[in-house]
This record gives C-alpha cells, structure tokens and sequence, in this order.
C-alpha cells in the first residue's frame, strides 16, 4: 500500500494513496477528472499538460510552471498545485475570464483550444513570478508550448495586450500575490494558500518520499518519464528534491558547489553564479524549456549521461568536479573522467550524485557556449560545445573545452583543450586547435545529423567560440 | 456570440474525445502494429495475450464480420493486415483492456513473425517497378513539344519535397458505444464523420442508419482526420460491438506518428522554356508521389497537384502528368493544400533558376507571368476576378519591396558570414473539392418555442472558426441575436451524407445551407407576422435586432412572440436545407472542364537569414496581401492565414521525416520531428486583406481561407536559397526542402 501524499489542489486538500511515480497529469485527469490539463506527447516537448507547481521556501510560495507529464506524484507532497480548473474565475459564464484568458480570446490566440490552457498557465506563472514582465522574457515564458494553429501570431498579440493591461506588478512578492488577485489574473483563494500549506499533516507529507532500497532515484524525473514512461506509475520513488540541502548552491574553498538536485532555472536564478561567470544563465536559456528547466536538474543531466547533455557540457568547460556519496562517504572525481562510455559513467551501486564544483578564478574565465539544433529552442543539440579560457593578460594560461554530440559522452577534449595552454589567440591558433579537436571526436550518423554534419558544424563552432571571445581578432576569412 | 468554443478553450472546459468518461464499463484499446514495413505474416497468436489482467478481448482480420476494408476511393487498404503488412504502423490485431496501460502491456503478449520483405521506400524506385496506386494522369494545355524550339531558354531540374506530420495536439481518438437493437454510437475526432459512418457499417456489416458518428470539436487536424481519423473508430466499433460494451481508443503520441499518414512527399522532374523576355513558353512536368502503401486520398491529392501545376502563372504550352506510386510506408494523405503546395514548389523552383541564368529577379520574373483575367488554365477553365496582378503589385507597393532590396543589399554587404535574402510568393489557389459530388452540404435549424434555436450542419469545427461563421450567417439571416443560437455537434442523424470538413469549403458549403434553412424559416415566420399585424404583404416586413419591422419602423412584435405565434399556427418551425456549389463540373476523360467555384489569390514577400558560419536559417518576416474576399470574421481569418503561413515554412525549413533503411520512422517522437515553436515563427507576420474585394461567388461575398495561407511558406525556402547565394556566389543551390540547418551547413562546407 503506497502512502499518502497530501498537498492542495487547486482550492482543496487532497489525499493520494497512489504510487509515487504516477505522473501528476493521469491523477489530474483520470483520478480528479480535471480534463482541462491536456495530454500532447508525455515527453515534455509540448506544454499542453503545463501546471503550476507552488513550492514552499525560504522566500515564501513560489510559483513555477512545470510539464504535469514528468511529474511524480510524490513530488507534489506539500505543495500547491493549480490547473486551469483552479485559475478560473468563478462562476461559469464567459465573462468569468482572467486578464490571460480574457487576451486569448480578444486577440484569437485560441484555435483548436488543445494548447491553450498550458499556456494560460505558463502566462500565469510568468505573471507570478517575473521581474520585469518584459515582452521577451513572456515568450521565453512560453517557448516550452508549442501551437499548431495559430502560429504564435495571435498569441504575440495576446501576450502584448496582456502585458499593456496587467502594467506595473510589485516586485516584493508579499506584495504581488495581493497586486494579481486584485488584478483577478489568480482567484482569491490563493492567499490563503500559504498558511494552509503550513498546516497540511507535515508527518503524512513527509513519509510519502523516503523509500526503501528498491526505490527508483529520481532528481527532475524529465528524463525517467520519457525513457520510462508509465513504467514508473507503479513505482516507488527516492526523491532527491526531499533530501536536505541537495538543491542548495554555496561556495566553499575557492569552489562553487551546486547540489545534484538544483534545477537549470536554480542555476540562471543564482547570484553567486552569476557574479563569477555572468555569461552563464543567457547561456541556459537554450537548455530546453521553461516547463522543463523548473524540473531538470544538475545531477540528473550528468548522470544521464546524455552524449549532448546541455548542462554536461557546459560543466565540462567550467572544469567541474562531481562528487559521489554513499551514506556518509562523499568521493570526488572530475567530470571529465566520470564519463566512461554510451551511458556509461563511474557512478557506483549505492552510490549518489551529491553535488558538482566548479573552480573559481581570481579574475574569471572568459566562458562561451555554442549550440546549434533543428530549432534555436526547446531541442537537442546536434553538436554544442563549451569554452573556458583563464587568461594571463594576451596568453591562454589554461583551457578546457567540451563538445556534445561527436563523441558517446559529452566530451572534454582533453588534446585540444591542452594544445591551447600557453598560446595566444590567433587564426593560426584557432585553425590548429579545431584540427586538433577533430583528432579526438567521432560523431555517429542519427537523427540529429550525419556523422560529416556534425564534424563539419563542431569546427564552426569552436571556431565560433573565439569569434565570440575576440571580436577582432578572427575575420570570416580566417575560417578554416 | 460568447458561446464559441474559443470562449471556453482558455477556461480548459471544452471537451475532447479523451476527457469524455460518462460511459458506464468503458473498456480501452490498443492497437498491435506491424514492426517491419513489408512482409508475410507467418504466426499471428493471441491466446496468451487473451489472459493478460484486465483484457476483455483481441481482434484480429478473422474477427471482422464485414469487409475487413477502410479504403475510400480505391478498395485496397485492410483494417486489419490480413496475411500481409505493407507499411510498418500497419494495424494488425487490437487488444481491449480495463486499462490503456492494460491494453498495451498484453500487445506485448502476441506472437506476431513476420517474414520480411524487401520494402520499396522511394518513389522512383516504385514507380519503375510498375507499382503505382493508378494509372498516371496528364493535363495539357497548347503544344509543349511546339514550343521548344522557340524558347530562348530551356532549363531542366529534379525537385524534391519532402512529407509533413500533421501533429494535430489531440492524437487520434474515438470512443464507440453499443446501443439497444444492435446499434452504434461513435464519437470520432473526424473531419468526415459519413465517412467513419461509412466505413464502421461497411467493417461491421451493418446498415448505415445503425451507426451514428458524432464530432464535437477536434484538437487540430489540418487534413490529418480527413481520412486517418477512420480506422481508429472502426477498431472501437469492431470491439464494442463484439463485446457489448463501450470502447475509447485513443492513439499515444509516438503510435500516432508512427501508424498515420501524413503529407506526400513529392519527387519532381521539370522543364521550362521562356522567351528572350522571360515570359514562359513552355512548362512540362512529372510528379513522382510518393503514396505510401495504400491509395488514401492521394488520387485525388494528386488531381490537385495537376490542377496547380501552373501555380499562378501564365503558360501557354503545359503538360502535367502525375504517378502516383506505391511504397512501404505508411500511406500519405490529405494535409493542408492538399497536393497543391508539392506542384507550386516545383514551379517556383524552375522560375527561381531560369531568373538566374538569365540574370533577372526572380520578383521581375514571376510578375511577368502572373495569370491575368480570362487566361485559361491547363484544364480548361478560365479564370475570372482574377487578382493575382493586384496581389502581387500591392504587396511590392505595401511592404516595400525595393527598400527591403536595398536593406539585404547594404546588410550582406557589411557582413562577411550572416546573409540576407528575400522572396516573393504569389497564390492562387482553386476553391471546391475537385471531386465535384463533394460540393454539397446539409443544415438542419429547429426553433423552439422558447425562441431559442439550434443549427446543426455536416461542418466540423476543428480550431478553423468555422462554427462561429456558420452561427454568423444564421444569426443574420433570422434577423436575431447570437446569444439565442446553439450551434449542435456534428452528427450523422441530424444531418446525413456530410462531405468532409475538407477543401477549406466548410464554411462555404455549410454556411449556405444554413442560409438557406434559416431562409426557408424567416419566409413562414414573415407570413406568420404579416397575419398578426395585419400587414398587407410580407415585401414590407422584416426581422431584425429580434423584432419584425414594418417599412422600416419597429413593431411589437417580438422574435419570442412571433415563434409563439408561429407554433400556435401551426407552422413548420424547423427547416432542413441541402446546397450544392452551381456551375461546377469536370470531365476525367478529356482533364477538362471547371472544377473550381473561385480562386484565392495572394502573394508573400520573406525575409530570411542565414548564419554563414553556424550554418542556421531564421525566416525574419512574411508579410502578405490576401484576398479573403469580404471576410466573414477578420479574427478567424486572419488566424487562419498566420497559421498556415508558419506550417508552410515548417514544412520547406524545420520539418523532416526520416526513416530508416528498413522502412521505419526515426522521427517519431516532438523530441525529433520538431515544429514550428514561437520562437522558430518569424516575429514578424502581417497578413493584410486586399480591400475592396467582394466573392459574389461564396457566402456573404466571403472566401474561402483554410489552405491558400500554407503556400505563401514557400516563399521561405526562396529567401534562403537567396541568402545562400550571396554567401557563396557559384555553386549550384540545392532543390529539395526541407532546407534545414544540417542541408544548409553541408551545402556550405562541402566542395
């Protein structure tokens, strides 16, 4: 008998005794009947089954969108969760339409209607929680939902009018949530929301997440649901979002540590990242999307061990370290050595992924990221590489260099990131380095591209790099 | 009209075949598919799977009671596969369980052997092999063999474009429910529920008038529910019929992609010869379609590729022949534009390198051609209102054609490695099914005494506005206020023998039979108030705003009232009305005749970028002027028109199906078959209608607008083949889309 897990839906109380590795969206729609939170594709790639997730913190409730479909039961214990159902006005005539839903239909954003409620959702939570409320900030609020009617025109308009309209938000969120009930961009009920959370049955909430031995690891889950699927419904889960300090990111000895279980959106949120390598969280907005960067985490996309694993390689180029604990012991390794082969790492029985560092240096690295696939968002790569230069003053002093998609793993190119240690940056350079880097990847034919594609698209890239890096330095001419 | 669905979309309440649960015992299917795309089944057992927990039944070919049969115009496609697979997707037993994850986990548990055969994938190669679905057809018009000699230039080419998933959001469903007396009810994602009617009896062995087929709305369908939707709900009757109880079958996304067909791929060969001043003398062409296993649609897919091998041009010397040939995959079928968009490719393609080698614009080019009043089209009709010249001319006014020349210009000349290129695209585009006995609809108004009405027509809402329309055109023909219509679901007992919601004539075949039936009710409620305020004839009455009014001044006499009255009389408050478009017709013997009720004409002009160095494309812009005639709903065709605009550019730019060596599809997941996100659709789309523009020969002087849209993406591939042009000036480009970011890298880097 799986135990219960207790959170509010919507504006009730509910208490689940289904397996902990349900996905949210078949107790959403099969248990509760809610049927407004759409099934597309079950992999995360279409945001029709896009809620909003409410997370207690230390900053208060924060509200996120995350895709219902990878979601695991369990993972809700504690939280608010919100469908479309639970952000409707009152009352069922039309008029009883929210500021985001009101924009659909002023603007014909709404075709068939199959996406819609996911992105009012991804709105409503880009309402909630943005800063700026910048226009191009919206969009990347909806990149993760994908329409096939309208294209996106109407929704541009829709997006444009409801920011005209909301205006100004407060930016203290003690002071939002009031600012967007007032507004009716949220119903009144959730301000209360927060201390009904606190006395939800901690001891319930609590027992559904630790579980035996046998139990599945999962950190996002936005990889086991795909490769799993309903494989896991009936699974019990070892969640390592319940595990203390696991999410956390804090410096330590000239190091910068980030728990397995922080997110991407963790990772562009965190100040302490951005002060020693500002380029990075511009960077991870091409890390999937929206729906999915609230879920992916650190640890899970290295021990996936994807061969194009976005954040795998970015790590890889920061010179990162991992470290693998079992009960107590925590061993440490380099990310360039924990790779081993096609999904293959040197992470051992019993063991977990805890954390990875990243060196800081006095006077920053020059970092770059380059990443091309079929589409600019929301996609995997079919090569993308990663650069970080130390510099002393015009010489490279130290470089390490990653690529994805040429090799079984993501790939530290050790020769070409050794060939670059004490040159300075020419073309000359820059075209013996690509050489070199050719040396030591093999790209494989498959649906992302032919293996010459990507050999070809890997020296644009790393050529792109330090066109980046040293405006002026490179002309197109130089191109090898 | 607030109760639209696109009121209730964005509140999550409208209802799609999956979230519909009020069936007491409902049981679910799944349906076990061919592994390998061609070859013999040799073991086909079940008895295992039969025990699975919580199967209720299995049903393979022997189960069928009927004709094991689903093909519409040719015979040749199996529900079930019966001692041979075709297509790897192929439906081959269905497994009904208490749960879809039932269902599926005892699929596992059949032992299907299929001894494999050598599949045919490629066209060409079907075609040579003598496999076709028909015999080839040809549409000529003058003397092409005449004209050669006297061209000034002849360029010949193979052009190649490539199929497109559909991905409709809501995956294929259908839930079917046994009644009393050895009765059906089928609710179908369809865009044809006659056709599932059709099928489902014909499967079953049943008369029609058993089995009622109702829509309620589609999650997107773009043609993809035009023929596909079909099997799927016959599967559900099969099963529910047999087991006496109801039955939802509802296809998982990577089943979807995998067993559906999707649009043609075409391979094309061509020859253009023009005159010293680029007016085209001669055009010939052969379209290589690539059917798939079965026939589908793709005749008539096919018919409209002939019908638009001339795209918008002028040309007097043409001959068009299209094969259509068999192979091992699963079979393609109808998708927005309907063959058309293959045919226009083709022909831009050989304007775009005859321009060059001449060393004009393709722009000076295509203006010089374009069809102009009167001209006759290559199988005999001759086109009038014709609009391509005002099209065009106003969109090279509008958006400023010579300054956005002069911006790519000054751009590629200031950056060595990111390039600019521009194209236009004119449209037009034949409106009517050109199967001609699909002209037709049905609509059937009741009001009821409380003033209120219902419309029901043979038309399918599927985010394409056509209800709101249709609801439209009965509120303005009764004369009262939208709030009192309820527009019903789609459905074969209230209105029999629908034609699909297809051809984008749905509004314009349902709207006038509504027209009509609400004309035919106005009419005797007109004669009803003459009585009652003892008018002296019906010529001075109206009813508008609710009201009957008197030569012009407002009476008492309330719309309420008057149906009171009306009943009270004894008068028929219920009409039933059928339209079939005038004047078309076509003769398939000699290729001539005029299928068509209008064209819809438009052109495009495309911005577009590419990164020299990354290899990438970004289509920044797609501006177009548009004869939506005098549009019904701005809103809703305007949508319509951005719509297909960004799945035309994914189909020529982003969208590519790939298969492996054996038949099987590799893009089978959103995670590799990537479409159009917001971020990929240009920025910047300006759809503008041509003013002034009234179609005495639609609805409301209104147009049809469902598919002409689609092709102004052509013009994307064009810009980009601009764009790879400046970048590298000598080598000859490549002709087959999609262009995507791996063909445009690989075009770049490779000597």
């Amino acid at each position: 008998m799986a135990a219960k897990t207790v959170f509010i839906l919507n504006d009730r109380e509910v208490r689940v005794a289904l397996p902990a590795g349900t996905a949210l969206v078949d107790f959403i729609r099969d248990d509760q009947r809610l049927t407004g939170t759409h099934v597309g594709c079950r992999e995360g790639d279409c945001g029709a089954c896009t809620v909003l997730l409410g997370t207690p913190g230390a900053q208060g409730l924060r509200y996120r969108a995350v895709a219902s479909c990878l979601f695991p039961l369990a993972d809700a214990a504690g939280c608010h969760v919100v469908t479309i159902e639970g952000l409707n006005p009152d009352g069922r005539s039309p008029s009883g339409l929210t500021p985001v839903q009101q924009a659909f239909v002023s603007e014909g954003a709404s075709q068939c209607g199959f996406c819609t409620p996911g992105l009012v959702v991804s709105l409503t939570a880009f309402l909630l929680e943005d800063a700026g409320l910048n226009l191009d900030d919206a969009v990347t609020a909806i990149e993760g939902n994908i329409c096939r009617c309208t294209g996106y025109t109407a929704i541009r308009r829709a997006v444009r009018r409801l920011l005209h309209e909301v205006g100004r938000l407060p930016q203290d969120p003690g002071e939002r949530l009031p600012a967007l009930i007032a507004a009716g961009v949220v119903p009144a009920y959730f301000a209360a929301i927060p201390v009904r959370l606190k006395e939800l049955p901690a001891a319930v909430a609590g027992k559904s997440v630790r579980q035996p031995g046998d139990a599945v690891v999962m950190a996002g889950g936005t990889d086991l649901y795909v490769q799993r699927g309903p494989g896991l419904a009936g699974k019990e889960l070892d969640l390592m979002s319940r595990r203390e300090g696991f999410a956390a990111i804090w410096p330590e000895a000239e190091r910068i540590f980030i728990g397995a279980a922080a997110t991407v959106s963790d990772l562009m949120e965190s100040r302490l990242l951005a002060a020693a390598f500002p380029p990075l969280a511009g960077f991870l907005r091409q890390v999937s999307a929206t729906q999915v960067r609230n879920r992916a985490t650190v640890g899970g996309n290295i021990v996936n061990a994807s061969p194009i694993g976005d954040l795998s390689v970015i790590l890889l180029a920061l010179d990162a370290a991992i470290g693998l604990r079992r009960d107590a012991a925590t061993r440490e390794r380099k990310l360039s050595e924990f790779f081993l082969g096609y999904k293959k790492t040197d992470l051992q029985p019993g063991e977990l992924a805890a954390w990875v560092s990243v060196p800081l240096c006095r006077d920053g690295i020059l970092f770059h990221f380059e990443k091309v696939a079929r589409r600019k968002r929301q996609d995997i790569a079919s090569v993308n590489s990663a650069i970080g230069l130390e510099m002393d003053g015009e010489r490279i002093a130290a470089a390490h260099v990653s690529a994805g998609g040429v090799a079984p793993v993501p790939l530290y190119l050790r020769a070409a990131s050794a060939f670059l240690a004490g040159r300075q940056v020419s073309a000359e350079t820059v075209r013996e380095f690509i050489a070199v880097a050719g040396s030591e990847t093999a790209p494989i034919s498959d649906v992302r591209g032919a293996a010459v594609y990507k050999q070809a698209l890997l020296g644009r890239l790393l050529f792109a790099h330090f066109l980046e890096l040293f405006p002026g330095k490179l002309q197109a001419g130089d191109l090898p | 009209m607030k109760q639209n669905d696109v009121f209730f979309h964005p509140r999550g309440e409208t209802l799609y075949v999956d979230d519909l649960d009020a069936f007491p015992g409902l049981l679910h299917a799944a349906v076990l598919t061919s592994p390998v795309a061609h070859g013999r089944i040799v073991k086909l057992e079940v008895d295992r799977a039969g025990t699975a927990p919580g199967v209720a039944g299995i049903f393979t070919a022997a189960e069928i009671p009927g004709q094991n049969q689903v093909g519409g115009i040719i015979m040749d496609e199996p529900l079930l596969a019966d001692g041979e697979v075709h297509y790897a997707g192929q439906p081959v037993a269905c497994v009904v369980a208490d749960t879809p994850w039932q269902a599926r986990q005892a699929l596992a548990a059949v032992r299907l052997e299929v001894e494999a055969l050598p599949p045919v994938l490629d066209p060409r190669q079907a075609a040579a092999r003598g496999l076709l679905i028909a015999p080839p057809r040809t549409f000529a018009i003058g003397d092409v063999e005449a004209a050669w000699p006297s061209c000034a230039h002849v360029l010949e080419g193979r052009v190649d474009s490539g199929g497109q998933e559909h991905l409709y959001l809501e995956t294929q469903a259908a839930v079917a429910v046994p009644g009393e007396k050895d009765t059906l009810r089928v609710i179908s994602a369809t865009q044809s529920p006659s056709g599932v009617q059709r099928v489902v009896a014909r499967v079953l062995g049943m008369p029609m008038n058993r089995v009622a087929v109702e829509v309620f709305r589609l999650g997107g369908a773009f043609g993809g529910k035009e023929d596909q939707a079909t099997p799927w709900a016959a599967l559900a009757a099969l099963a529910a019929r047999a087991l006496r109880r109801p039955v939802k079958l509802v296809l998982e996304r990577r089943e979807d992609m995998r067993c559906t067909g999707k649009r043609h791929p075409y391979s094309s060969d061509f020859r253009i010869g023009l005159d010293g001043s680029g007016r085209i003398l001669a055009y010939e062409v052969t379209y290589f379609q690539n059917a798939g296993a079965a026939a589908d649609l793709s005749t008539a897919i096919l018919e409209r590729t002939l019908f638009h091998a001339g795209s918008s041009y002028r040309i007097p010397n043409l001959r068009a022949t299209g094969i259509s040939c068999r192979t091992n995959l699963p079979p393609f079928t109808a998708f927005r534009g309907f063959g058309a968009p293959q045919a226009m490719f083709v022909l831009e393609a050989a304007l775009f390198q005859a321009a060059e080698k001449m060393g004009l614009d393709p722009a000076e080019l295509q203006r010089r051609n374009l069809l102009a009043e009167d001209d006759e089209l290559p199988f005999g009709q001759r086109v009038k209102e014709c609009r391509a010249r005002r099209c065009f001319d106003e969109a090279v006014a509008a958006f400023g054609l010579e300054a956005a020349r002069e911006r790519v210009h000054a751009f590629n000349a200031a950056n060595p490695l990111c390039k600019k290129g521009l194209a236009l695209m004119p449209v037009c585009f034949g409106i009517s099914f050109t199967s001609t006995h699909l002209n037709q609809a049905g609509a059937l108004v009741h009001v009821y005494t409380d003033g209120s009405v219902s419309v029901s027509t043979g038309a399918v809402e599927m985010g394409q506005g056509v209800n709101s329309k249709i609801l439209l055109v009965a509120a303005r023909t009764l004369g009262v206020a939208g709030r009192r219509l309820r527009l019903e679901s789609t459905c074969t007992q209230r209105v029999a023998n629908t034609s699909p919601t297809a051809a984008s004539t749905g509004a314009d075949l349902n709207g006038k039979a509504v027209e009509l039936a609400c004309q035919e009710i106005r009419r005797r409620l007109l004669d009803v108030a003459a009585t009652a305020l003892s008018a002296d004839s019906v010529a001075a009455l109206d009813i508008r705003q609710d009201t009957v009014f008197s030569n012009g001044q407002k009476t008492d006499l309330g719309w309420e009232e008057l149906v009171r009255a009306a009943y009270m009389a004894r008068v028929n408050l219920s009409s039933q009305a059928h339209y079939a478009t005038p004047g078309i017709h076509f003769d398939r013997a000699t290729e001539k005749g005029e299928p068509f009720a209008y064209h819809v004409y438009g052109t495009a002009l495309v911005e577009a970028t590419i990164d020299g160095l990354r290899g990438t494309a970004a289509i920044d812009s797609l501006r177009a002027v548009h004869d939506a005639g005098s549009s019904l709903n701005p809103l809703v065709d305007r949508g319509q028109a951005e719509g297909g605009i960004v799945q035309g550019i994914g189909w020529m730019t982003l969208e590519e199906l790939l298969y492996s060596q054996e038949g099987r599809l590799l893009t089978d997941t959103l995670s590799t078959y990537k479409v159009p996100d917001i971020r990929t659709a240009p920025a910047e789309i300006e759809v503008r209608f041509l003013a002034a523009a009234p179609n005495p020969a639609a609805l409301f002087n209104s147009k049809a607008v469902g598919e002409p849209p689609f092709m102004y993406g052509i013009g994307a591939f064009f810009a980009l083949l601009a764009a790879l042009r400046a970048l590298r000036p000598e080598k000859p480009l490549p002709f087959a889309a999609p262009l995507t970011h791996e063909k445009i890298l690989t075009w770049l880097t490779e000597d």
